[in-house]
């Protein structure tokens, strides 16, 4: 069936008229119906708009015109601004917010022609990493459904994993693309800061924040990305470089290339876990790719710095939210104060207060130069320490979580060992460097994601290695039961 | 200066904020213009809406070098912008978006005129870029408070002095020269009343002599040259009166109230907010390269201070008149216009009838110059009839009024009111003899020593030509002839 195939088998069968983008699109909205109310992926559902943007899509390929995104479908996280519809970040805050304006991505998504299908669930402000503070309660891994799918794009990662659309989009500021992506095993890429615009995803941590996709394989997620990429006048942190046709260059030859295992990265990981990703290093060696041992000294330095440096940005981001010109409003404000306190404190969640709280706290006089400034010491010299790592090696890999999905409420009561599930991811966050989670296995009947990290704007190479490594194996190809 | 006064030193600094004339706001496309209907400029990005971004307005930037340039400052290559954060209604994203430790305008310095004649100079410690605030609306809602939003993103640079004014008066002069040149380079239309140009004053005193500062206080948001003077006297009093009554003065903030003339605490420090203001990471660094910096510098006007000069060397003004005139560059454009029309021999002539007539004109019917009644061409036809005789200096105040009252061109109103003045000699000597022959007892009197009886006749003759005789024909022939000469 056509939530099988792959975005380019789609795209060949839309243009030789095959199939309609309009029947691909009743097919992934019949199987959001009847599959997600036990994932709770999705939590908007955009039916009759998708129809419309499937016709509009049918139409195009009638007069002559193609595209590998031409007809579509897919699901965008409900971080991403979508003019008309509700885009509520997973937060009570925003439960009315329908916004009056499409995130860029959105709009580049729209204009190839993709049909949007709904948006997906997401911790609350992309706070989390198992989708569990989210206001409209966890999604499900379809893998097990008393597991977390992991976070922020928790709803994305489970509606890629489950086949509810070709594809989903994500949103990145400490691996909230790649770790969901590894807990559902499906292949999840986070660019370099400033390769896709920021413009209309709802801030969390502004020079963190990245957008990305999650798709089934590094093949279609090339396709997706080539369209998200570049340049928005809009946005003064994208970056005004030419964007690669990432399609066209999965192919090229890896022989030669050089891959640093991180040291670091394997201290204390479980060892089934590290077998798979030295079992992924042995595909490389055998496709003629040469492996290092390399060590990033201050990486295990990256989750206090980023708990620094992300809650501080994200305290002043969430200022907005004050009940003042849309989301929430408290019921009967007594005084300005009270409308302040009492929207705010009944609109947010407890783990974004307690992020807002932290933040406030690291900038406040007296404590900002020990710990947000200290942060950035911290950060910069993690970013040298992976310069000096690109010198030596073309990427990195390692594993994108410490252990495979957890159970649902497992670690909620305990945020510290919750942040720790980031431990993997969050160093290419702070350092602006693409990442990619691609399946490599299974550990209890749950997938395993193993991880590359490239220097800034290399996700052509990124891309084309997870592909090649996708051409040997075929982990990614692998479907939850009952998904199939 | 009261006696009391005379023993302690008074310490002030400005903080001047100046809205710059760009078109749209500084992080976002909307238009600037004052006076619309509240939030009809104030788009998504104005609104704080989730998911907006800032944009740097590179005109906001490159006023901003201007400025930088105008005062001998260094510009700073790499500038940042930083979120100041607080909650209030006014600020749609709960942090205003400002310069903190790297503003892009590093220090300068600016010259003033005292009484006595010396100039002064006053540090300027910085200028940053920074957003406006909306504005909240109180009246005609009940039990609620309006917010509007299209001021909320204006572009504003704040000038720091350094703490070098020592009078309310210094504390004037220096914001007039500020407000003088920011017009001058056409960064801000400087319309106080529009709050376009506006100064928080930090305002301290010493005893005479003491080396260490005492204790400040801010007075917030005065929008005029007169509630500083004001303001400052106050609080300076206040300070005095404070200390020498055993008080002491607490650091706070206070706001100036103009109905009672007085300021009033608005906070102390210990209720100051904590900004937590942090590099805003929306906002890349400002870079700004020397072919930048020279490209701004192309486009600096002659500065007022040069200008000065240069009327007070070429045109033979004193420094005096030469400020005065050049208070605008708008005064200063139309006076040159007059003195390129008139000729600069008649420069002084010139600047007189501008920083007299034309003020005064300008003064009463509350204009700016550049609303003039009278062009400076239309002012320098006017001159022309003095300069050669047509009319005299007296005569020409009414043609002015005239004119300035929409009666047409210097010689048509001469024409049509028959101002000309007599200037054949025949025809003046002719009314003088029969003013002489009318009045015998007068000349006898003259002539046996009554000399001040001269005056009774010039009378005489001046009313009997209507007044249009010229004055200095008049004298000379009416000497003669009174002498006795043989036409007698």
């Amino acid at each position: 069936m056509y939530h099988t195939l792959s975005i380019g088998e789609l795209a060949r069968r839309l243009a030789a008229k095959e199939i309609s983008s309009v029947a691909l699109t009743q097919h992934f909205l019949a199987r959001i119906q009847r599959l997600n109310p036990s994932l709770n992926a999705v939590i908007t559902l955009t039916a009759e708009r998708a129809l419309e943007a499937a016709r509009a899509a049918d139409r195009r390929l009638e007069a002559g015109e193609r595209g590998r995104l031409l007809g579509i479908p897919l699901i965008h996280k409900d971080i991403f601004c979508t003019e008309g519809v509700r885009t509520s970040c997973g937060s009570r805050m925003l439960d009315n917010f329908i916004s009056p304006y499409d995130a860029t991505i959105v709009t580049k998504l729209k204009a190839a022609g993709t049909v949007m299908l709904g948006k997906s669930n997401m911790d609350e402000f992309a706070m989390g990493s198992s989708n569990e503070t989210s206001y409209y309660g966890p999604v499900k891994n379809p893998w097990d459904i008393t597991k977390v799918p992991g976070g922020s794009s928790g709803g994305s990662s489970a509606a890629s994993a489950a086949r509810l659309a070709p594809f989903t989009t994500g949103t990145d500021t400490g691996g909230s693309i790649r770790q969901p992506a590894a807990l559902t095993g499906v292949t999840g890429v986070k660019p370099t800061y400033g390769r896709v615009s920021r413009y209309g995803m709802i801030a969390f941590a502004s020079s963190l924040d990245q957008a990305g996709v999650l798709a089934r394989s590094a093949q279609d997620a090339a396709a997706v990305l080539e369209v998200m990429a570049g340049f928005d006048p809009k946005d003064s942190t994208s970056v005004d470089a030419p964007v690669p046709d990432y399609p066209t260059l999965l192919e090229a030859p890896l022989k030669g290339l050089k891959i640093g295992l991180l040291r670091e990265f394997f201290e204390g990981l479980e060892s089934r876990n590290a077998a798979l990703i030295r079992d992924a290093l042995k595909v490389y060696t055998a496709m003629g790719a040469e492996t290092l041992e390399v060590s990033l000294p201050h990486l295990p330095l990256s989750v206090p710095t980023y708990y620094v440096v992300a809650p501080a940005e994200c305290s002043s981001n969430l200022s907005r939210f004050d009940g003042v010109r849309f989301g929430y409003r408290c019921d009967q404000p007594k005084d300005l104060m009270d409308l302040y306190e009492r929207s705010r404190g009944e609109g947010f969640g407890p783990e974004v207060k307690r992020r807002i709280m932290t933040g406030t706290y690291v900038l406040s006089a007296g404590y900002f130069d020990a710990y947000y400034l200290k942060a950035q010491k911290v950060r910069r010299l993690i970013t040298d320490d992976f310069r000096a790592a690109f010198e030596k090696v073309d990427l990195l890999i390692g594993p994108t979580t410490p252990t495979p999905a957890f159970a649902i409420g497992a670690k909620v009561d305990d945020p510290v060992t919750m942040y720790l599930n980031d431990i993997y991811t969050i160093g290419a966050n702070l350092a602006g460097l693409p990442g990619i989670s691609a399946p490599c296995g299974f550990v209890d009947g749950l997938p395993v994601g193993m991880q590359l990290i490239g220097p800034h704007f290399s996700e052509a190479r990124l891309l084309s290695a997870a592909h090649h490594y996708q051409q040997s194996t075929d982990w990614h190809l692998k479907t939850p039961g009952g998904y199939e | 200066m009261s006696a009391k006064e005379s023993n302690w030193e008074v310490v002030i600094g400005l903080e001047i904020h100046a809205q710059l004339a760009t078109r749209s706001k500084i992080f976002s496309g909307s238009p600037t213009a004052y006076g619309a209907p509240p939030n009809t400029q104030a788009n998504l990005v104005d609104l704080a809406y989730p998911g907006v971004l800032p944009v740097l307005n590179g005109e906001a930037l490159r006023m901003a070098v201007k400025f930088g340039l105008a005062i001998g400052a260094a510009i700073a290559p790499r500038s940042v912008f930083a979120r100041k954060n607080y909650f209030y209604p006014d600020l749609p994203k709960g942090y205003q978006i400002s310069q903190y430790e790297h503003p892009v305008v590093g220090k300068g310095s600016i010259g003033i005129l005292l009484d006595d004649g010396a100039v002064k100079t006053v540090g300027i410690t910085r200028a940053h870029l920074e957003e406006d605030a909306g504005k909240s609306l109180h009246e005609g809602l009940a039990n609620a408070s309006g917010i509007d939003l299209n001021r909320a993103g204006t572009p504003l640079l704040e000038i720091v002095s350094e703490p070098d004014m020592r009078s309310a008066k210094e504390a004037v002069a220096y914001m007039k020269k500020i407000h003088t040149l920011v017009r001058y380079l056409e960064i801000c239309d400087g319309n106080m009343q529009e709050g376009s140009f506006r100064c928080d004053a930090n305002v301290s005193v010493r005893p005479g002599g003491a080396v260490k500062f005492g204790t400040r206080a801010e007075i917030k948001n005065l929008n005029s040259f007169r509630f500083v003077e004001k303001a400052i006297q106050y609080e300076v009093a206040r300070q005095i009166d404070l200390i020498e009554s055993g008080g002491k003065v607490v650091q706070e903030t206070r706001l100036y109230d103009s109905d009672k003339n007085e300021t009033r605490s608005m906070r102390s420090k210990e209720e100051a907010n904590d900004y937590r203001y942090f590099p805003d990471p929306d906002l890349l660094p400002v870079q700004v390269d020397e072919a930048f910096i020279a490209s701004v510098r192309t486009t600096l006007p002659e500065l007022p201070d040069e200008k000065a000069a240069r009327f007070a060397r070429d045109f033979g003004l004193s420094a005096y008149d030469a400020g005065v005139l050049c208070a605008s560059r708008e005064m200063s454009v139309y006076y040159e216009t007059l003195v390129t029309a008139l000729g600069v021999p008649h420069a002084k002539l010139a600047a007189n009838i501008v920083m007299g007539e034309l003020s005064g004109a300008l003064n009463r019917d509350n204009l700016d110059i550049g609303a003039s009644r009278v062009s400076p061409e239309a002012l320098a036809g006017l001159m022309m009839r003095i300069v050669d005789g047509t009319i005299s200096g007296k005569m020409a105040k009414d043609v002015f009024e005239s004119m300035w009252s929409g009666g047409g061109t210097a010689d048509a109103i001469i024409e049509a009111q028959g101002l000309r003045q007599i200037t054949d000699t025949g025809a003046i000597e002719a009314v003088i003899d029969s003013v002489i022959a009318a009045n015998p007892k007068q000349l006898a009197d003259y002539r046996s020593g009554k000399d001040n009886l001269f005056r009774f006749f010039a009378g005489q003759v001046m009313k009997a030509t209507g007044g249009k005789a010229n004055p200095t024909q008049l004298n000379e022939l009416l000497k003669a002839k009174l002498a006795g000469g043989g036409s007698g």
